[in-house]
């Protein structure tokens, strides 16, 4: 199972990133938690510095835009 | 989100496609005035009377400024897929003052960044050695000299004002960072900032190729043009009212250039104010036609974009009250003298 979180204080991007990850996932049938970061002391402690940004089991994949379908399903894959 | 399906386009395809959107561009730019008068024709409208006149105004200036802007915004976003903020803070860190601020504030322009990333990006810039006042001069220039407010300006008062409000965008950027880099107010910061010692993430860059480059800078049209047009919209209906019907020189007594005051007042006006560059701008350009000065106007445009309420509160997590009141009144400052020597330039 993996881990997924998007990092974002709460911003129209961070939410559709979110969304985008959760369709794909269910569209895959893959077996992921989807967490939301919004504190931004955490968000910072990533190393992040333009949100939204995405983390996989604890590693930073993805920084400042909301992601191509096509990135999503590699991380899920 | 626009998700792509298929089988990629080859480059070629690209090509082709790229050089027939300019090809459309140009032919619908060329019949700007004929699409006006015929609009106007369809309407029961008499041609001459003051409706007549703010009508075509309207369907000259629209379509306009909305080709104007979406070619700035594609360029602009065509150019940025070859700046990050993490690139651009490699390059700030450790920079001297002086030189730093002024490359911070050209960066603020090419970085792509969404606004709510403003306060981390702050954090890591100031905790990679970004000096604090560098960090000011790319954090005012990023959202005062942004693609809309140049584009909207390059279609409606031409190239020279765009330049010039470019360069004094960037000037003011410089020199408030600078001063603020000089009060040495590093200890006015929250005091968590300081105590986060992040490590940058280390992704590695893929280098893009062209149709990748250019599909992002459709999604910038995409998403820019999508946001801010229904604001141009009713930017310009309400200047094609004030361009039909106001009395010329009716604002030249209160914001013309003999009112010394009225540059000071526009900042403050500015400030609790919040829009963005494109609901502004075209009210401006009515501003501008019935004898309100230049640099009062675009003392009050800056103002409202670069010192705005809901950013400060944003701010307010990372930085104390005090520093936020040396920002907003070196920022400010700035902007004032922006609007007095735009009223003496351009005169």
């Amino acid at each position: 199972m993996k881990d997924i979180k998007v990092l974002g204080p709460g911003c129209a991007k961070c939410k559709a990133t979110a969304d985008l990850i959760a369709a794909v996932a269910r569209d895959a049938g893959a077996d992921v938690t989807i967490g939301k970061v919004e504190e931004m002391r955490e968000i910072v402690g990533y190393g992040v510095i333009s949100t939204p940004a995405v983390v996989v089991d604890g590693k930073v994949v993805h920084v400042g835009s909301v992601p191509t379908r096509e990135m999503v399903e590699g991380w899920l894959a | 989100m626009s998700a792509t399906t298929g089988r990629p386009p080859s480059p070629l395809t690209w090509i082709a496609g790229a050089a027939g959107a300019i090809a459309a561009w140009v032919l619908l730019y060329s019949q700007l005035i004929p699409f006006s008068e015929w609009a106007v024709s369809l309407l029961p409208v008499e041609r001459q009377s003051h409706l007549g006149e703010s009508l075509a105004f309207f369907f000259y200036d629209t379509p306009k400024v909305l080709l104007l802007l979406t070619l700035v915004v594609f360029a602009m976003g065509v150019v940025r897929t070859w700046f990050s903020p993490e690139r651009t803070r490699a390059l700030l860190a450790g920079r001297r003052e002086g030189v730093g601020n002024a490359m911070a504030a050209s960066l603020g322009i090419l970085t792509p960044f969404c606004s709510c990333s403003a306060v981390p990006l702050f954090i890591g810039f100031v905790s990679a050695g970004v000096p604090l006042g560098v960090t000011f001069s790319f954090l005012i220039a990023a959202p005062m000299v942004n693609e809309v407010a140049l584009g909207l300006l390059f279609a409606m008062l031409g190239w020279k004002v765009a330049l010039t409000y470019l360069a004094f965008g960037l000037g003011v950027a410089i020199v408030a960072g600078w001063v603020i880099g000089r009060l040495k107010l590093e200890g006015w910061l929250e005091p968590w900032v300081l105590q986060i010692h992040a490590g940058a993430v280390d992704l590695p860059q893929e280098s893009l190729t062209w149709p990748e480059r250019i599909r992002a800078g459709l999604e910038a049209v995409r998403e820019i043009v999508g946001r801010v047009w229904y604001w141009i919209v009713a930017g310009i209906a309400a200047g094609a009212l004030i361009h039909g019907y106001a009395p010329e020189e009716l604002l030249a007594s209160i914001m013309g250039k003999e009112a010394w005051w009225s540059v000071p007042a526009a900042v403050l006006i500015g400030i609790p104010m919040y829009s963005n560059a494109a609901g502004i701008i075209p009210v401006v350009e009515a501003l501008l036609g019935k004898g309100a000065a230049l640099g009062t106007v675009l003392a009050f445009m800056m103002s409202v974009i670069a010192l705005s309420l809901p950013e400060m509160i944003i701010l307010r997590k990372v930085l104390s009250m005090r520093l936020i009141a040396v920002f907003v009144g070196v920022v400010g400052g700035g902007i004032l003298a922006v609007g007095f020597l735009f009223n003496l330039l351009f005169a």
